[in-house]
């Protein structure tokens, strides 16, 4: 499978990347590249093989239901959370108009 | 130039805690030792992106009042490090070496840093690194390259460090720091410990909590520890793992006292030598120091064994469609809404701010990363790109559990070089890629793995050898790696330039 500048504009579209359309040129051999090189995975039989999904065997964990557990990941904590937000205002982030 | 043997920044980890408890010296003469390397190698290395002198001595103080109360010192007590600029440090920037971070003040300690101070370590700064951990060479990074403090006799073009820890390679090569924290992802530990004559171990993934680490690639992205000896990288390691309930996939074990049970006797173990790490095109002195490696084993009392890990080869295409697609879903956080850069052309709307602001942040090899993981993920290819890789990913997994059926360890170069030129292969992303040749099979089965200097090639240039374990045993590959590191007896180390 190969990409041409159209499949590649619209990559870049749902990845939210401004591309120019001098980047465009560029980045179309260069994907092609990468894609023609992971192509030979498709050589490998992998019947009746599962998917990896965990390297070392886990269980998700719940925590406990207690409110404030960690007070670095509980609440009250607006203003640290604000802090490095390049446009706060008025205790929440602030962002351009969304509805016209 | 000469470069005294007795130095201070000459010393390791356990050298200068041992020396600190024992009253040779004080913390504080160790910190500002290495404050001052820091500083006089700046502007030739790179190898930091903020330097923190102020946190090295603030920590050295503690430590050294501590033991005018009498009180227990922790097991890196008055040992200053680097700190990869991928870890959150509170009250200082945090960039993951990208535009985007720029500026960016994290208002809490990743549980990696913190177990490091609470352990008696100071921080002399933030190390460079390649962008978003993403590169071979430490050429990804906003804030300029790395520079290796390694040159090739009689020339002084500007050589790699490796990467992605690059600036943690280099500052302990060029005695900045006795150790320093690394991520590895493909070979980020690995590969630049390599190319500069240095120690790092990755342990089992999950082992280091991932809680404050920028995140690359999730389900590989884990922190290890990089130094100039075994023992070193033992001690420090010690103190950086253990269970996190704030990482989901943290292990909830105990940490095991690797260094108390340290031991380079191989006598009883069996050391496996994977055939089809003999690539095509491998320079005959990689060849060779891998020979010389297997002889050091035996001479260690190992048997070695030859086995086979059949998928080996598609390990580097499997990892370059999981890594960028995790990248590509991990980066999708950075918005210019929450924190880091915003970019908002004049009348933008909130889609146009995205796009804006993420064409400024990102550089090109994480766009190419986020752009080809979007594309694997994207409706129509995710069977064929994504869910392809992860069954080929199972397999990998499922050779090395074999091998590890008939060998406790296994022993193979680290990379397929030594250390290249900045610029040399910064132009064609594939050749970059295949650094990780090596590297990148046993993190995509989660394996504690570490890189160990072994000797020198023809043009004076450090080459490693890499060591693979079984899951959780960590302990193998340290001891293996300590057999090797005896035998191989490496005390080169750059002539100074900077």
């Amino acid at each position: 499978m190969s990409v041409d500048t159209a499949t590649v504009a619209k990559i870049a579209s749902l990845a939210r990347l401004k591309v120019s359309e001098a980047e465009l040129e560029a980045m179309v051999p260069e994907l092609n590249g990468i894609l023609a090189w992971v192509e030979q995975l498709g050589e490998v039989d992998v019947t009746g093989v599962e998917p990896m999904t965990a390297v070392i065997p886990n269980t998700l964990r719940l925590r406990e239901d207690v409110i404030n557990a960690d007070p670095l990941t509980g609440g009250d904590r607006r203003d640290a959370v604000l802090a490095n937000a390049p446009a706060a205002q008025h205790g929440f982030f602030g962002v351009p108009k969304v509805i016209e | 130039m000469p470069n005294s043997s007795n130095s201070i920044t000459d010393l390791g980890v356990a050298a200068i805690r041992d020396g600190v408890a024992a009253g040779q010296f004080s913390a504080v003469e160790v910190a500002e030792a290495f404050n001052a390397n820091v500083a006089a190698a700046q502007s030739a290395l790179n190898a930091f992106i903020v330097a923190t002198p102020e946190k090295a001595i603030e920590a050295a103080k503690a430590v050294d009042a501590a033991r005018s109360a009498g009180q227990a010192l922790g097991p890196m007590a008055g040992v200053p490090i680097g700190m990869k600029d991928l870890f959150a440090t509170e009250g200082v920037q945090t960039t993951a070496a990208s535009h985007m971070l720029e500026g960016f003040v994290p208002r809490y300690e990743s549980t990696v840093s913190r177990k490091l101070w609470e352990a008696g370590a100071g921080m002399l700064g933030k190390l460079n690194l390649d962008q978003f951990a993403m590169g071979s060479s430490n050429e990804s990074s906003y804030f300029g390259n790395v520079i290796s403090p390694w040159q090739r006799p009689g020339s002084n073009a500007q050589l790699t460090p490796g990467g992605s820890s690059g600036g943690s390679s280099a500052a302990i090569a060029a005695r900045l720091a006795p150790a320093a924290t690394g991520t590895d992802t493909g070979g980020s530990i690995r590969q630049p410990a390599a190319y500069t004559g240095t120690v790092g171990i990755k342990p089992t993934y999950g082992r280091c909590s991932r809680w404050g680490v920028v995140a690359y690639a999730s389900s590989l992205d884990q922190a290890g520890s990089m130094a100039r000896d075994v023992t070193d990288c033992a001690i420090m390691l010690e103190a950086m793992a253990g269970f996190d309930p704030k990482d989901s996939t943290s292990l909830d074990l105990a940490v095991p006292a690797w260094t108390g049970s340290l031991s380079g006797d191989l006598r009883g173990k069996r050391v496996g030598i994977p055939r089809e790490y003999r690539v095509d095109g491998m320079p005959a002195e990689v060849d060779a120091i891998w020979e010389q490696g297997i002889a050091w084993a035996k001479d260690a009392g190992a048997e070695v064994v030859e086995v086979s890990l059949p998928h080996t080869r598609y390990a580097l295409a499997a990892y370059y469609i999981i890594a960028p697609a995790e990248a590509s879903s991990n980066l999708a956080r950075y918005d210019g809404v929450r924190y880091g850069l915003r970019d908002l052309p004049d009348g933008a709307g909130l889609q146009n701010m995205y796009a804006a602001t993420r064409a400024a942040g990102f550089g090109d090899e994480v766009k190419r990363r986020i752009l080809i993981g979007t594309y694997v993920l994207s409706a129509g290819f995710y069977d064929a790109y994504y869910t392809q890789a992860q069954k080929v990913r199972t397999l990998i997994s499922q050779d090395f559990a074999k091998a590890f059926e008939q060998v406790d360890v296994l022993l193979t170069p680290t990379a397929p070089s030594a250390a290249f030129a900045l610029g040399e292969n910064v132009d064609d992303p594939l050749s970059m890629y295949l650094n990780d040749v090596f590297t990148v099979p046993a993190s995509l089965a989660g394996l504690p793995a570490m890189s160990v200097p072994a000797g020198l090639d023809a043009q004076g240039l450090p080459l490693g050898l890499q060591i693979i374990g079984r899951p959780l045993d960590e302990q193998g590959v340290l001891n293996a790696g300590l057999a090797i590191e005896a035998r191989a007896g490496f005390t080169a180390k750059p002539e100074k330039w900077w």
